[in-house]
Protein backbone atom coordinates (compact mmCIF):
# COMPACT_ATOMS: atom_id res chain seq x y z
CA UNK A 1 0.00 0.00 0.00
CA UNK A 2 1.24 3.65 -1.08
CA UNK A 3 -0.15 6.34 0.35
CA UNK A 4 1.01 9.82 0.17
CA UNK A 5 -0.81 13.01 1.38
CA UNK A 6 -0.43 16.77 2.14
CA UNK A 7 -2.81 18.28 4.65
CA UNK A 8 -2.51 22.02 3.49
CA UNK A 9 -4.57 23.38 6.42
CA UNK A 10 -2.31 22.11 8.84
CA UNK A 11 1.07 21.88 6.90
CA UNK A 12 1.36 18.41 7.43
CA UNK A 13 2.62 15.59 4.76
CA UNK A 14 2.23 12.14 5.46
CA UNK A 15 3.15 9.11 3.38
CA UNK A 16 3.42 5.38 3.56
CA UNK A 17 5.01 3.47 0.89
CA UNK A 18 6.15 -0.80 0.80
CA UNK A 19 9.50 -1.12 -0.34
CA UNK A 20 11.63 -3.40 -2.27
CA UNK A 21 15.60 -3.34 -1.68
CA UNK A 22 16.35 -1.45 -4.58
CA UNK A 23 18.45 1.75 -4.73
CA UNK A 24 15.85 3.81 -6.65
CA UNK A 25 12.90 3.31 -4.57
CA UNK A 26 14.92 4.44 -0.93
CA UNK A 27 16.19 7.26 -3.48
CA UNK A 28 12.83 8.28 -4.79
CA UNK A 29 11.67 8.36 -0.45
CA UNK A 30 14.95 10.12 0.66
CA UNK A 31 14.01 13.02 -2.22
CA UNK A 32 10.98 13.27 -1.37
CA UNK A 33 11.36 13.85 2.71
CA UNK A 34 13.90 16.10 1.84
CA UNK A 35 12.25 18.04 -0.07
CA UNK A 36 9.24 18.02 2.55
CA UNK A 37 11.84 19.09 5.04
CA UNK A 38 13.28 21.82 2.87
CA UNK A 39 9.68 23.53 2.20
CA UNK A 40 9.14 23.20 5.98
CA UNK A 41 12.15 25.65 6.29
CA UNK A 42 14.35 22.61 8.24
CA UNK A 43 17.94 23.15 8.13
CA UNK A 44 20.88 21.39 6.14
CA UNK A 45 22.23 19.88 9.87
CA UNK A 46 18.40 18.74 9.80
CA UNK A 47 18.74 17.07 6.38
CA UNK A 48 21.55 15.32 6.73
CA UNK A 49 20.84 13.39 10.55
CA UNK A 50 17.34 12.92 9.13
CA UNK A 51 18.76 11.21 5.76
CA UNK A 52 21.50 9.31 7.74
CA UNK A 53 18.49 7.68 10.04
CA UNK A 54 16.67 6.85 7.21
CA UNK A 55 19.43 5.33 5.33
CA UNK A 56 20.02 2.87 8.30
CA UNK A 57 16.91 1.94 9.46
CA UNK A 58 15.71 1.38 5.83
CA UNK A 59 19.57 -1.25 4.81
CA UNK A 60 19.00 -2.56 8.17
CA UNK A 61 15.51 -3.45 7.62
CA UNK A 62 16.09 -5.00 4.44
CA UNK A 63 19.86 -6.37 4.83
CA UNK A 64 19.30 -7.70 9.07
CA UNK A 65 15.08 -7.67 9.55
CA UNK A 66 14.65 -9.66 6.09
CA UNK A 67 17.77 -10.96 6.18
CA UNK A 68 18.63 -10.18 2.99
CA UNK A 69 15.17 -11.49 0.94
CA UNK A 70 14.37 -9.58 -2.07
CA UNK A 71 11.40 -10.39 -2.38
CA UNK A 72 10.46 -9.02 0.82
CA UNK A 73 9.06 -5.66 1.78
CA UNK A 74 10.08 -2.56 4.30
CA UNK A 75 7.12 -0.15 5.25
CA UNK A 76 8.52 2.98 5.43
CA UNK A 77 5.96 5.62 7.51
CA UNK A 78 6.70 9.16 7.76
CA UNK A 79 4.62 12.21 9.00
CA UNK A 80 6.47 15.83 9.04
CA UNK A 81 4.91 18.65 10.16
CA UNK A 82 6.44 22.65 10.84
CA UNK A 83 8.47 21.50 14.19
CA UNK A 84 9.18 17.43 14.04
CA UNK A 85 9.36 14.36 11.69
CA UNK A 86 8.35 11.26 12.74
CA UNK A 87 9.36 8.01 10.71
CA UNK A 88 8.44 4.04 11.36
CA UNK A 89 10.62 1.34 9.52
CA UNK A 90 9.00 -2.13 9.49
CA UNK A 91 10.52 -5.06 8.44
CA UNK A 92 8.75 -8.70 7.96
CA UNK A 93 11.25 -10.42 9.99
CA UNK A 94 11.15 -12.13 12.92
CA UNK A 95 12.52 -9.09 15.13
CA UNK A 96 15.65 -8.80 17.57
CA UNK A 97 16.95 -7.28 20.89
CA UNK A 98 18.35 -3.98 20.40
CA UNK A 99 20.04 -4.06 23.64
CA UNK A 100 22.23 -7.20 22.72
CA UNK A 101 23.74 -4.90 19.67
CA UNK A 102 27.71 -4.16 21.14
CA UNK A 103 28.41 -1.29 21.92
CA UNK A 104 30.41 -0.25 18.19
CA UNK A 105 32.57 2.79 20.19
CA UNK A 106 34.14 0.02 22.71
CA UNK A 107 37.79 0.23 22.55
CA UNK A 108 37.74 -3.68 21.69
CA UNK A 109 34.84 -3.05 18.63
CA UNK A 110 36.41 -0.15 17.10
CA UNK A 111 38.11 -2.15 14.02
CA UNK A 112 35.25 -4.30 13.43
CA UNK A 113 33.43 -3.01 10.24
CA UNK A 114 29.63 -3.60 11.35
CA UNK A 115 27.19 -2.59 13.75
CA UNK A 116 26.98 0.98 13.91
CA UNK A 117 23.54 2.20 12.18
CA UNK A 118 21.59 1.50 14.65
CA UNK A 119 23.89 4.17 16.80
CA UNK A 120 24.00 6.69 14.28
CA UNK A 121 20.59 6.49 14.49
CA UNK A 122 20.66 7.36 17.91
CA UNK A 123 22.90 10.07 17.94
CA UNK A 124 21.65 12.39 14.43
CA UNK A 125 17.74 11.38 15.72
CA UNK A 126 15.75 12.99 19.12
CA UNK A 127 14.18 9.58 19.61
CA UNK A 128 14.79 6.26 18.61
CA UNK A 129 12.46 2.93 19.92
CA UNK A 130 12.40 -0.68 18.66
CA UNK A 131 8.86 -1.91 19.56
CA UNK A 132 8.35 -5.40 20.14
CA UNK A 133 9.03 -8.04 18.59
CA UNK A 134 12.36 -5.56 17.24
CA UNK A 135 11.29 -5.51 13.74
CA UNK A 136 9.73 -1.73 13.69
CA UNK A 137 11.75 0.92 14.59
CA UNK A 138 10.14 4.61 15.78
CA UNK A 139 11.87 7.68 15.71
CA UNK A 140 11.53 11.27 15.72
CA UNK A 141 13.32 14.37 14.99
CA UNK A 142 12.09 17.57 16.77
CA UNK A 143 13.57 21.31 15.19
CA UNK A 144 15.58 22.85 17.61
CA UNK A 145 13.94 26.51 18.36
CA UNK A 146 15.44 29.02 17.04
CA UNK B 1 50.18 8.78 -12.99
CA UNK B 2 46.29 8.79 -12.99
CA UNK B 3 44.02 5.41 -13.13
CA UNK B 4 40.25 5.81 -13.37
CA UNK B 5 38.23 2.79 -12.08
CA UNK B 6 34.70 2.54 -11.84
CA UNK B 7 34.15 4.16 -8.60
CA UNK B 8 37.37 5.61 -8.03
CA UNK B 9 40.24 7.86 -9.34
CA UNK B 10 43.69 6.55 -7.71
CA UNK B 11 46.68 8.90 -8.39
CA UNK B 12 50.51 8.31 -7.21
CA UNK B 13 51.97 11.33 -5.62
CA UNK B 14 56.11 9.99 -5.23
CA UNK B 15 55.29 7.21 -2.54
CA UNK B 16 51.42 7.84 -1.97
CA UNK B 17 48.80 6.54 -3.85
CA UNK B 18 45.55 9.18 -3.47
CA UNK B 19 42.55 7.51 -3.52
CA UNK B 20 39.58 9.94 -4.01
CA UNK B 21 35.72 8.86 -4.61
CA UNK B 22 33.77 9.27 -8.09
CA UNK B 23 30.37 9.09 -6.00
CA UNK B 24 29.17 12.09 -3.85
CA UNK B 25 27.00 9.84 -1.79
CA UNK B 26 28.83 6.15 -0.48
CA UNK B 27 25.44 4.74 0.26
CA UNK B 28 24.50 1.97 -2.02
CA UNK B 29 25.15 -1.37 -1.03
CA UNK B 30 26.71 -2.38 -4.38
CA UNK B 31 28.68 0.70 -5.07
CA UNK B 32 30.52 0.05 -1.56
CA UNK B 33 30.74 -3.27 -2.50
CA UNK B 34 32.47 -1.88 -5.60
CA UNK B 35 34.29 0.24 -3.90
CA UNK B 36 35.92 -2.24 -1.35
CA UNK B 37 37.28 -4.09 -4.40
CA UNK B 38 38.72 -1.74 -5.80
CA UNK B 39 40.18 -0.45 -2.95
CA UNK B 40 41.32 -3.70 -2.09
CA UNK B 41 42.79 -4.40 -5.24
CA UNK B 42 45.16 -1.07 -5.05
CA UNK B 43 46.19 -2.13 -1.84
CA UNK B 44 47.06 -5.49 -2.94
CA UNK B 45 49.04 -4.32 -5.43
CA UNK B 46 51.59 -2.32 -3.42
CA UNK B 47 54.17 -3.62 -1.26
CA UNK B 48 53.94 -1.39 1.80
CA UNK B 49 50.64 0.72 0.85
CA UNK B 50 50.86 4.12 1.87
CA UNK B 51 47.42 5.40 1.02
CA UNK B 52 45.78 8.97 1.04
CA UNK B 53 41.51 8.96 0.80
CA UNK B 54 40.67 12.05 -0.13
CA UNK B 55 36.73 12.61 0.77
CA UNK B 56 36.60 16.21 -0.62
CA UNK B 57 33.57 15.77 -2.93
CA UNK B 58 31.82 13.31 -0.63
CA UNK B 59 28.47 14.49 0.68
CA UNK B 60 26.66 11.68 2.45
CA UNK B 61 27.72 8.14 3.59
CA UNK B 62 26.24 5.07 5.51
CA UNK B 63 27.71 3.12 8.11
CA UNK B 64 28.22 0.34 5.53
CA UNK B 65 30.75 2.80 4.01
CA UNK B 66 32.54 3.33 7.20
CA UNK B 67 32.82 -0.98 7.40
CA UNK B 68 34.56 -1.09 4.16
CA UNK B 69 37.11 1.97 5.24
CA UNK B 70 38.18 -0.11 8.24
CA UNK B 71 38.11 -3.53 6.32
CA UNK B 72 40.64 -1.59 4.16
CA UNK B 73 42.33 0.01 7.18
CA UNK B 74 42.52 -3.86 8.62
CA UNK B 75 44.30 -4.44 5.36
CA UNK B 76 46.47 -1.94 5.04
CA UNK B 77 48.00 -2.22 8.06
CA UNK B 78 48.61 -6.06 7.82
CA UNK B 79 51.07 -5.11 5.43
CA UNK B 80 52.57 -2.48 7.62
CA UNK B 81 51.34 0.25 5.72
CA UNK B 82 49.61 3.59 6.12
CA UNK B 83 46.18 5.27 5.66
CA UNK B 84 45.35 8.21 6.06
CA UNK B 85 42.33 10.41 5.39
CA UNK B 86 41.57 14.03 4.20
CA UNK B 87 39.60 16.94 3.58
CA UNK B 88 35.98 14.97 5.58
CA UNK B 89 32.98 17.84 5.40
CA UNK B 90 31.97 18.77 8.77
CA UNK B 91 28.84 16.88 8.90
CA UNK B 92 30.49 13.77 8.00
CA UNK B 93 33.66 14.34 10.25
CA UNK B 94 31.00 14.10 13.39
CA UNK B 95 30.23 10.99 11.95
CA UNK B 96 33.49 9.80 12.75
CA UNK B 97 33.57 11.57 16.05
CA UNK B 98 30.41 9.69 16.92
CA UNK B 99 31.46 6.57 15.98
CA UNK B 100 34.74 7.21 17.15
CA UNK B 101 36.65 5.90 14.46
CA UNK B 102 38.55 9.39 14.63
CA UNK B 103 40.61 7.28 17.03
CA UNK B 104 41.44 4.89 14.33
CA UNK B 105 41.85 7.11 11.40
CA UNK B 106 44.79 10.13 11.10
CA UNK B 107 42.57 12.50 9.69
CA UNK B 108 43.75 15.54 7.89
CA UNK B 109 42.10 18.96 6.81
CA UNK B 110 43.89 19.57 4.26
CA UNK B 111 45.31 17.51 1.14
CA UNK B 112 49.00 19.20 1.38
CA UNK B 113 49.74 18.53 5.14
CA UNK B 114 48.30 15.16 4.60
CA UNK B 115 50.67 14.07 2.08
CA UNK B 116 53.49 15.72 3.75
CA UNK B 117 52.49 13.84 7.00
CA UNK B 118 53.47 10.73 4.79
CA UNK B 119 57.47 11.61 4.54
Amino acid sequence: MNTTGSDRSSGEFSTVVELSFDRSEIEAVQSEVARELAERGFDESAAFAVRLAIEEALVNGFRHGNGGDLTKKVRFECRINSSSICIEVIDEGPGFNPDGVPDPTHESNLETPSGRGIMLMKAYMSEVEYLPPGNRVRMSYHRTPA
Amino acid sequence: MAAQMARLRVTRIGEVTQVEFVDRNILDESNIQQISEELTSVVDELPTPKLLIRFSNVEHLSSAALGAMITINNRVRGKDGLLKLSEIAPQIREVFTITKLDKIFEIHDDHEDALKSFS
